[in-house]
């Protein structure tokens, strides 16, 4: 059904933050569940991280980084406008209890997705760490909301603008080398950081959760867009996961599945690019042409 | 034409069966645009006129919805067409759909007296006809509703079941609700069958008749996980009626499944169907098009799915299956649409792996020829690989079309709901009932895939049975209880 943009606000280059009203999502959803949107009669079905939900209110917090064309789309959306179609929430929550001492490690737009979860693991009595990561300072999101939800808060910067200098694997493992006791990792951010994580957990036996964002068309497990690869079997990630066993999972498969569109998505965004441009500088002309007198 | 010959009232001339007109092979391949254009009137009374009226008409029986298939054809034979829409509305709530889709073959046609020294009355092309003369007339008649019952029913996912269901239920005065996963409402019909084969247009304007009897529809509703069926019974459902389908795509378990350029039909079809990438980039949704494609599977849906590559642009489209011609599920007539078109059979081979270039697309498909060795658990001979027989076609994208698997949302947040060892919901043949009270399932997540028609006859069934269950009013048709199985 329409949802409607209740607020948005930028929050780090090209990422957002969302307010829609959503009340049936809002009511349902809990950590690790995602929502598919669609905001045109011609547009994609893509799936979005929830990052928060007030049931009360009847809306929903989501946040996207704009990478392709239906993200440049809502880029472009005002308050007050409608999101076509929103449906979820989809996929299984995560299985939440109290593991002992947690590390959730959140790369980029990842956060987004993290929050929410370790947010439920420090209510039902983790001791929680989070790694925070992102490409500069300016990237980090979140920053707040994880202090509030977290024990400890590590940041990570790939160019050293604030914490510490480095990605956020070489903090998880300093903090394994720190003989901290891990008994449950969460990550979710890029790929690499997420497989970099797994080949750190995966050889000391540590259990570790991740959340795959492969290519989905209806969510709901009709398709089979979003296969992956979980240890040797065919899963798929909008009924089966999204999260699964980091260990089990075939990263390299999930990039490649990843890039299977990129040449007609960079085509998409182009056009789209392209037609934004000409309505900037039609209106820049308007304004222009206004203000002589 | 090829028929050009007039009928003579006094004498029986015999009338051929007649053809519809349609695209040429050569220009259909160029276009998504529906295959035959349907009969000219004169066809239409033509045809009609050929049935005999048999006083107990074998047809029926075959009908798994009773439609009076005599009295329809002789209101056309009258040139009553808008009538003789009216007259399977009595009975069938989608005829432009039926029409198109159903295996007349199997069924209505297939019990047809006419077929034993000649060919059946085109039953199947005549509901067509008439279903889109009433549309095109814009004469589409509401049929007298009953009056309110007060009663409310929810009806889960908006295929051939599901509107069945929705469609009587409205008619007999209860209030409707159906509930969509996707953004459209149709299931199948929209996001599987493609636009050559039913158009859009048409199960938008069934879907719209239901609406003008007052169901309600409700698209972007994942029953399950935005409301479980438990919720929809409290929020004051007095039944529910469960048609989610069989959207669980089979993949065959090969190395190479995970290359892109790999789908399933259901996605293939999806992609194109729902969300029109063959209209990309007008459309967002992107798709793989093919130079060859190979279409796994001897069904309908890969029938669709080796036509549809071809007018994406294919150069060339094979169907690749296990088994020989004769054993192939599709619907003749697809299977020679098909042909016509240029899609190239390759009958007993085996597909042993999908072989992906350096950035992990598709290149290649090793397969193997098959024999036909003894007769297996279905009585058809089993196919049986010959050694040495492996070789390697060039491909960049594989369709998988081996089946589905029942969609799982419903049984995993329904307790209590009893389901099959492979997943299908449990319900009572003749009335739909499951485990739970109140809640009735019918079509593909009952049945496994199977056709439109059998779906809509279980959606019949069920709504008879739901009406009982909230009045106490005995609808049940008398009827033979065998139809014939159209797989």
């Amino acid at each position: 059904m329409p949802a409607r943009i209740l607020k948005k606000e930028r929050i780090a280059p090209a990422i957002y933050r969302m307010e829609v009203e959503a009340p049936l999502v809002a009511r349902k959803h809990r950590a690790g569940q995602f929502v598919i949107l669609r905001v045109s009669p011609t547009g994609e079905r893509i799936p979005l991280t929830v990052l928060d939900k007030d049931p009360a209110a009847g809306k929903i917090v989501i946040v996207f980084q704009v990478v392709g064309k239906t993200t440049m789309m809502l880029e472009d959306m005002a308050e007050g406008q409608e999101i076509l179609d929103l449906v979820g929430p989809l996929g299984h929550p995560t299985e939440i209890h109290n593991f002992g001492r947690a590390v959730c490690i959140a790369g980029g737009v990842g956060a987004a997705c993290v929050y929410p979860i370790a947010k439920a693991l420090k209510e039902a009595g983790n001791h929680v760490v989070t790694i925070l990561g992102g490409r500069t300072a300016e990237h980090l999101i979140l920053e707040r909301e994880f202090t509030a939800t977290s024990d400890r808060l590590d940041i990570c910067t790939d160019d050293g603008s604030k914490g510490l200098h480095g990605f956020v694997s070489h903090r998880f493992l300093q903090i394994l080398e720190e003989r901290e006791g891990v008994d449950y990792v969460l990550a979710v951010g890029p790929i690499l950081m997420m497989k970099a994580i797994c080949d750190i957990t995966r050889e000391r036996a540590i259990k570790t959760v991740v959340s795959l964002n492969a290519v989905m068309v209806d969510g709901t497990g009709m398709c089979g867009s979003c296969r992956v690869q979980v240890a040797g079997k065919t899963r798929f990630a909008c009924v089966d996961g999204p999260e699964f066993d980091g260990a089990d999972v075939d990263f390299k498969n999930l990039i490649s599945r990843l890039r299977a569109y990129k040449v007609l998505e960079d085509e998409s965004r182009q056009l789209y690019a392209a037609r934004r441009h000409a309505c900037e500088e039609r209106a820049q002309a308007e304004a222009a042409s206004e203000s002589q007198p | 034409m090829t028929d050009e010959q007039e009928p003579k009232p006094a004498k029986k001339a015999k009338t051929p069966r007649q053809k519809m007109a349609e695209q040429p092979a050569g220009e259909r391949t160029k276009n998504f645009n529906e295959v035959p254009f349907g009969f000219s009137p004169e066809q239409a009374v033509l045809e009609a006129a050929r049935c005999i009226q048999c006083k107990k008409p074998k047809c029926v029986d075959g009908c798994p919805v009773n439609i009076d298939i005599p009295g329809f054809l002789r209101l056309i034979r009258d040139g009553k067409f808008i009538e003789a829409a009216w007259k399977i509305k009595e009975q069938n709530s989608l005829p432009a759909i039926c029409g198109r889709v159903c295996p007349q073959e199997t069924q209505c046609e297939q019990l047809c007296v006419l077929g034993i020294k000649d060919k059946p009355v085109s039953i199947g092309y005549l509901e067509r006809y008439v279903a889109d003369a009433e549309r095109i007339a814009g004469e589409v008649r509401i049929p007298p509703l009953r009056p309110p019952t007060g009663k409310r029913v929810a009806v889960v996912g908006s295929g051939p079941a599901g509107l069945t269901v929705a469609g009587e239920l409205a008619k007999l005065g209860h209030k409707v609700t159906i509930f969509e996963a996707l953004h459209e409402p149709g299931g199948v019909l929209v996001y599987g069958i493609p636009e050559f084969r039913l158009p859009k247009a048409i199960v938008k304007a069934e879907v719209d008749y239901l609406r003008a009897l007052g169901v309600k529809v409700e698209v972007d509703m994942v029953i399950g996980k935005t409301i479980t069926v438990d919720e929809l019974l409290e929020m004051g459902h007095h039944a529910i009626f469960v048609a989610s389908g069989a959207g669980l795509p089979q993949f065959m378990r090969i190395p190479g499944e995970s290359l892109n350029g790999v789908y399933s039909a259901n996605e293939f079809l999806t992609r194109n169907n729902l969300m029109r990438s063959y209209q990309f980039p007008t459309y967002d949704t992107p798709l793989l098009r093919g130079k060859r494609v190979a279409t796994i599977g001897g069904g309908n849906v890969a029938m669709d799915s080796a036509r549809s590559a071809l007018r994406l642009g294919a150069e060339k489209s094979y169907i690749i299956y296990r088994r020989s011609r004769a054993e192939m599920p599709a619907r003749v007539d697809e299977i020679e649409h098909g042909e016509e078109e240029g899609v190239e059979f390759h009958f007993l081979t085996l597909p042993l792996k999908i072989v992906g270039n350096e950035q992990d697309y598709v290149r290649a498909m090793v397969v193997q020829r098959m024999e036909l060795g003894e007769p297996d658990d279905s009585g058809r001979r089993r196919p049986v690989p010959i050694p040495g027989s492996e070789f390697e076609m060039p491909v960049d994208v594989v369709v998988v079309a081996i089946g589905n698997n029942p969609n799982p949302l419903i049984p995993q947040t329904t307790p209590g709901l009893a389901v099959q060892k492979w997943g299908g919901i449990i319900a009572d043949e003749k009335t739909g009932k499951t485990s739970r009270d109140h809640v009735y399932a019918g079509g593909d997540i009952v049945t496994g895939a199977a056709t439109v028609i059998l779906a809509m006859g279980a959606g019949k069934n069920a709504a008879y049975a739901i009406h009982k269950e909230l009045t106490g009013e005995d609808l049940a048709p008398v009827k033979p209880e065998s139809t014939p199985s159209a797989s």
